[in-house]
C-alpha cells in the first residue's frame, strides 16, 4: 500500500464526482426525500375515511346519527342521498369505503324505544381500512345507545362499562414518526454505500478504464480504498444531515449516547460496504450490479428487517431467516438507543452479531475482488 | 418507419438475451416480491404477548382476560403481582401489552360505575402498537356492552340496544390480506421494473457514446424511443402476467373482471411506468443518476403513495397532492376495480383518462428533452 497512490485516487474520484453535475446533488436530496416520505407518509394511523349516507328517513335522530358520526373525526361524509341504487355506484366507484343506509322509521323506532338498525356496506377491498372503519363505527353506535339508554332508565341508575386508559410507553403519543424516520438513517447508510460503491467500481469496467488502471502500479487494495472512502464520506454527511433533522426537525430524542450510535454505525458499514464489493465481483455491468443490488439485496432486507412492518408479525420461518439479516440488528440497535436509550449492555448481542456478520461478508468481498482483479 | 424501427427492437432484444442475468432479474424479481409481500408484509396483527396484572382475581376480572385471550389475537404468557413488575417485563421487551386490573374492577361494573383499566403498550412501533391498542378497545367495548346489558335486565329491559348495525362487507367479505395485495404488487412492480429497466438501458448508450452511432444514422429520437420501449413493454407484461398467475395459485387471488380490460389498462400503466423511465434517462448522463432519480421519482413514491401499503387519504394535504405524480395510484383503483369488484369502464374511466393525460406529458416532456441533447 501506498499513501501518495491513494491521495492521487482519491483526488481522481473527488474530481469525478465533482465533474457530475447531477450525481452529487441527487445523492444529497434522496435523504430529503426519505425523511418527508417517512416522517409524514407512513402511518397506518386511519381517520378522514369516506363514507356515503343514504338516509332514507330524514328524521331528527338520523340527522343526530350523521353528526355523530362527522364529529367523531373519523368519517368525513362525501356522498349524501336517499335513493338506496346510487348505493352500488359509491363502492363500485371506488367514491367512498363505507355507505351508511338509515331506513324508514328509524326516528320513530328509537322514540318508540324499540331497537332500530342501520345497514353498513363496507368496501372489503382496502384491507385494514376496512376493519378498523368498522371499529370506530361500532364505537360511535354505542356512543349513541348509551346516550338514548340513560334517558330510558334515567342517569341515577349508570348502567357500567370499561374505561381503558391507555399508556404508550417510550412513544407515548404513539407517533409512527418517532419509529420511522430513524429507519432512514439506517437506509441511507445502506443504499448510499452498497449500492453507489458497486456501481463506480462496475462502471470502470463497463467503459473499459479498469484496464487502464490495471496497468498502472495501483494495487487492487489500492483501488478499492480509492473507490470506498469517497462514497463512505457522503453517506456519512448524509447521515449527519438526517440525525440533525431527525433531532432539530422532527424533535425526535436521541435518549441513548451518540458515540455509541457512531461506532455501531461504522460496524454497520462493514456489512454494506462488503455487499458493495461483492455485488462489483459478480457484476459486469452497471444494470446488473444495480439490480441485484436493488431487488435481491436491499428490497428483501427492507422486508425482512422490519423496516416498515413489524418481525413480531411475519410467520416463524420468516422471523428465523431475519435473524441473519444484519440490517434488522442495526434497525434494532438506531431505534432502542434512540427511543429507549438503551447502552451497549442492552445491545451487545446485536453489535455482536453485525460485527461477525460485517466482518464475515468485508473479508469474502475483499478476497473476491483480489482474485477477479489478479 | 417501421422497416428502421424493427432493427432497433431487434438489436435490443439481441442484447437484453445476452444479458441473460438482467433477463432472469426482470422476470424473477417480480415473483420473489410476491413472495415476499404476501408472508411478509402481513398487517394483521397476532400473537401479541400479554402480561395481565389481576389485582381482583374475582369471576369479572377473569371472564374480562378470557375475552383477550378467545379473540385470538393475544397469547397470555405472564402474570405479574404488581404493576411495577409488569412494568419491567415491558421493559425487556418480554411483552408487548399489559393489563392492569384494579381491586375494585367488579365492584363498580356491577354498581354500574365506569370501571378503569390500565393499558400499558410497547409504543416504539407505533404502527404496530395503534393496532394492539385497538384491538384493546374493541374487546372492551364487547365486554362494555354485555355489561351494560346485565345492568339493564335489572330494569326489565333485557336486551335493548337502542341503535344497532349490521355489517356487510362487499367484495373480499373474509377480509383476506391477500386479496388487496395482489393487485397493489402489480402495480408496484411493474412500475419499478420499468422505471429502472428503461432508464438505465437509454442511459447506458449515452455513457459507452454508443448513442452518438445512432445518432449518425438515419434513426430519429422517437424511433429510437419507441425501439427501445417495445421489449420493455413486453418483459413488463410477461412480468404481470406471472404476478397474477402466482396470484391465482398462491393465494386464490381470480379474476372477476374482463381479461380483455385488464390486459389494456395495463398496457397503459406500462406505458405511463415507462414514459417516467425516459424522462429519467432524458435527464441522467450516467447510469448512477438514473438510478438515483428513478428510485426518487418510482420506486419510493409508488411504495408510499400507491395506496398500496398506506391509506393515502389520512396523509397530510400536501402529501396527497404530491401522491397524485404516481401514476400507480390510479391503475391501483382500476386493478382492484377489475379484479375483485369486477365492474368496467364506467366505474374507473376517470383513472383510464387521466393515465392517458399523464403519460402524454411524461412522453412530450422525454422527447423535447431527448432532441435537445440529440441535435
Amino acid at each position: 500500500m501506498n499513501i501518495q497512490r491513494i491521495v492521487a485516487l482519491l483526488k481522481k474520484e473527488f474530481t469525478q464526482l465533482s465533474r457530475d453535475k447531477k450525481l452529487l446533488p441527487i445523492i444529497l436530496l434522496a435523504p430529503v426525500v426519505q425523511l418527508a416520505l417517512m416522517g409524514y407518509a407512513v402511518s397506518v394511523e386511519i381517520k378522514d375515511i369516506g363514507i356515503a349516507v343514504c338516509d332514507q328517513d330524514k328524521s331528527a335522530e338520523s340527522r343526530a346519527l350523521i353528526e355523530k358520526l362527522v364529529t367523531s373525526g373519523y368519517f368525513t361524509v362525501d356522498y349524501a342521498t336517499d335513493d338506496y341504487n346510487d348505493v352500488r355506484s359509491f363502492l363500485d366507484g371506488n367514491k367512498v369505503t363505507m355507505v351508511i343506509v338509515i331506513p324508514h322509521r328509524f326516528g320513530d323506532r328509537i322514540v318508540g324505544r324499540e331497537q332500530a338498525k342501520v345497514q353498513v356496506l363496507v368496501d372489503g377491498s382496502e384491507g385494514s381500512t376496512t376493519a378498523i372503519a368498522i371499529g370506530y363505527l361500532n364505537q360511535i353506535l354505542l356512543e349513541y345507545s348509551s346516550g338514548i339508554l340513560a334517558e330510558v332508565v334515567g342517569t341515577q341508575h349508570p348502567l357500567g362499562g370499561i374505561d381503558a386508559e391507555v399508556r404508550a410507553w417510550y412513544n407515548p403519543d404513539l407517533k409512527a414518526r418517532n419509529y420511522m424516520v430513524p429507519g432512514v438513517l439506517v437506509m441511507i447508510l445502506l443504499a448510499g454505500t452498497m449500492n453507489l460503491t458497486s456501481m463506480a467500481i462496475v462502471r470502470e469496467k463497463e467503459i473499459g478504464t479498469l484496464e487502464q488502471l490495471m496497468v498502472t502500479p495501483i494495487t487492487p487494495t489500492e483501488l478499492m480504498i480509492g473507490k470506498i472512502v469517497p462514497f463512505t464520506a457522503i453517506s456519512a454527511a448524509n447521515a449527519t444531515v438526517v440525525l440533525l433533522v431527525m433531532v432539530f426537525g422532527f424533535g425526535i430524542p436521541i435518549r441513548g449516547s451518540v458515540p455509541l450510535l457512531i461506532g455501531l454505525s461504522g460496524l454497520f458499514l462493514l456489512t454494506s460496504l462488503g455487499l458493495g464489493l461483492f455485488l462489483s465481483t459478480i457484476s459486469r455491468t452497471q444494470q446488473q450490479a444495480m439490480m441485484v443490488g436493488q431487488f435481491f439485496i436491499l428490497q428483501p432486507m427492507m422486508y425482512l428487517s422490519g423496516y416498515v412492518f413489524p418481525v413480531d408479525n411475519m410467520p416463524k420461518i420468516l422471523q428465523a431467516i431475519s435473524w441473519a439479516i444484519p440490517m434488522r440488528h442495526f434497525l434494532y440497535i438506531v431505534r432502542s438507543l434512540m427511543l429507549k436509550g438503551d447502552g451497549l449492555q442492552n445491545l451487545w448481542l446485536q453489535a455482536l452479531l453485525l460485527l461477525l456478520m460485517g466482518a464475515g461478508v468485508l473479508t469474502g468481498s475483499i478476497l473476491r475482488f483480489h482474485k477477479k482483479l489478479d | 418507419m417501421f422497416r428502421r424501427l424493427t432493427p432497433i427492437i431487434k438489436k435490443e432484444f439481441l442484447q437484453i438475451r445476452r444479458d441473460k442475468r438482467v433477463l432472469a432479474i426482470l422476470t424473477l424479481f417480480p415473483a420473489l416480491l410476491m413472495l415476499l409481500n404476501g408472508y411478509a408484509l402481513n398487517s394483521d396483527v397476532q400473537h401479541v404477548r400479554m402480561a395481565v396484572c389481576d389485582q381482583e382475581k374475582s369471576h369479572e376480572s377473569r371472564e374480562f382476560t378470557d375475552a383477550f385471550v378467545t379473540s385470538g389475537y393475544f397469547d397470555y404468557v405472564a402474570m405479574p403481582g404488581s404493576t411495577s413488575e409488569a412494568a419491567a417485563m415491558l421493559n425487556n421487551g418480554d411483552v408487548k401489552l399489559a393489563l392492569v386490573i384494579p381491586p375494585d374492577f367488579s365492584h363498580k361494573l356491577i354498581s354500574g360505575e365506569q370501571a378503569e383499566i390500565q393499558v400499558l403498550v410497547d409504543g416504539m412501533d407505533a404502527n404496530y402498537a395503534t393496532t394492539i391498542v385497538g384491538y384493546v378497545q374493541a374487546i372492551s367495548l364487547e365486554y362494555s356492552r354485555n355489561i351494560i346489558l346485565k345492568n339493564l335486565a335489572k330494569f326489565g329491559r333485557g336486551n335493548y340496544i337502542p341503535v344497532d348495525y349490521e355489517a356487510r362487507i362487499w367484495y373480499n367479505p373474509e377480509l383476506k390480506s391477500a386479496k388487496f395485495l395482489v393487485p397493489g404488487l402489480i402495480g408496484f412492480v411493474l412500475a419499478i421494473t420499468a422505471v429502472i429497466a428503461t432508464s438505465l438501458s437509454i442511459v447506458k448508450e449515452k455513457e459507452r457514446n454508443t448513442i452518438e452511432q445512432i445518432d449518425v444514422s438515419p434513426i430519429s429520437p422517437v424511433e429510437l424511443i419507441v425501439g427501445k420501449m417495445i421489449p420493455y413493454v413486453l418483459i413488463s407484461l410477461v412480468a404481470a402476467a406471472l404476478v397474477l398467475t402466482a396470484g391465482y395459485f398462491l393465494f386464490d387471488v381470480a379474476i372477476r373482471g374482463s381479461l380483455i380490460l385488464l390486459f389494456f389498462t395495463t398496457l397503459l400503466f406500462i406505458v405511463a411506468a415507462l414514459s417516467i423511465g425516459l424522462y429519467v434517462s432524458a435527464v441522467a448522463e450516467t447510469q448512477m443518476v438514473a438510478f438515483q432519480l428513478a428510485a426518487l421519482l418510482a420506486t419510493l413514491p409508488t411504495m408510499m403513495f400507491s395506496g398500496f401499503m398506506f391509506p393515502i387519504r389520512s396523509m397530510p394535504w400536501w402529501l396527497q397532492i404530491i401522491s397524485n405524480m404516481t401514476p400507480a395510484k390510479f391503475y391501483l383503483v382500476i386493478l382492484r376495480g377489475i379484479i375483485l369488484k369486477g365492474v368496467g369502464l364506467a366505474s374507473w374511466w376517470p383513472q383510464v383518462v387521466y393515465l392517458a393525460i399523464f403519460t402524454s406529458v411524461m412522453l412530450f416532456l422525454s422527447v423535447r428533452r431527448f432532441k435537445k441533447t440529440l441535435d
